[in-house]
């Protein structure tokens, strides 16, 4: 396989970017990984794990797209947290399948890790970003 | 069932968020560790700050 030298001392395999992008949301730190940065992928992987875990152990409520109703800022809300959710990939995935529907209860736990859960995505959003911009070469 | 206060996850908030920062925005290791670390300041300092303004605020 060709590889690329990154200026930094490491050489990095060409990979296409819109794959590593799509690896890099299944899987939080998989596109850094094939791109061989071994150490950042871990640290992503690890931040995203514990940011969706605590989420999920405080029993933080998942947004559902179609539970935008309500005004526009309650859609907005909504939407947009269901955005951040998806962006966890394969770890909202997972827990979707296997059924993790803790109710939308008033409760500050459920509140915080509702957030947690959508940290989690936002997190490996901006991994993926990271991502595109290393498999393009725009950065090392 | 875990139970965390509003300050440990706040704590827990800014070193997940201020890890990825450092890791994602910077070009060497020297400066990723460096930003890393203002961000995690630049949140406590606000979680401290905002906190007594509003222990200063609803007394």
């Amino acid at each position: 396989m060709p590889a690329i030298s990154t200026g930094a001392g490491t050489r990095a395999p060409i990979r296409s970017p819109f794959l590593t992008v799509a690896a890099a949301w299944l899987v939080p730190g998989l596109g850094h990984f094939l791109l061989g940065r071994k150490v950042r992928a871990a640290i992503l992987f690890v931040a995203v794990l514990v940011a969706f875990i605590t989420g999920v152990m405080m029993h933080g409520p998942l947004f559902q797209p179609d539970g935008a109703q309500g005004d526009v800022l309650s859609r907005i809300i909504q939407i947009g947290g269901f955005i951040g959710d998806l962006s966890s990939g394969l770890m909202y995935l997972l827990a979707v399948w296997s059924g993790y529907a803790p109710p939308d209860q008033a409760s500050h736990n459920a509140d915080y890790g509702s957030k947690f859960i959508v940290l989690a995505g936002l997190l490996n959003l901006l991994a993926m970003v990271d991502a595109y911009e290393i498999a393009t070469r725009q950065k090392e | 069932m875990w139970n965390l206060d509003h300050f440990e996850v706040s704590v827990l908030f800014a070193i997940l968020a201020s890890a990825v920062l450092g890791l994602v925005t910077k070009r060497t290791d020297r400066e990723r560790i460096r930003y890393g670390l203002y961000c995690f300041g630049c949140f406590m300092a606000a979680l401290f700050c905002i906190g007594w303004f509003m222990k200063l605020l609803h007394g």
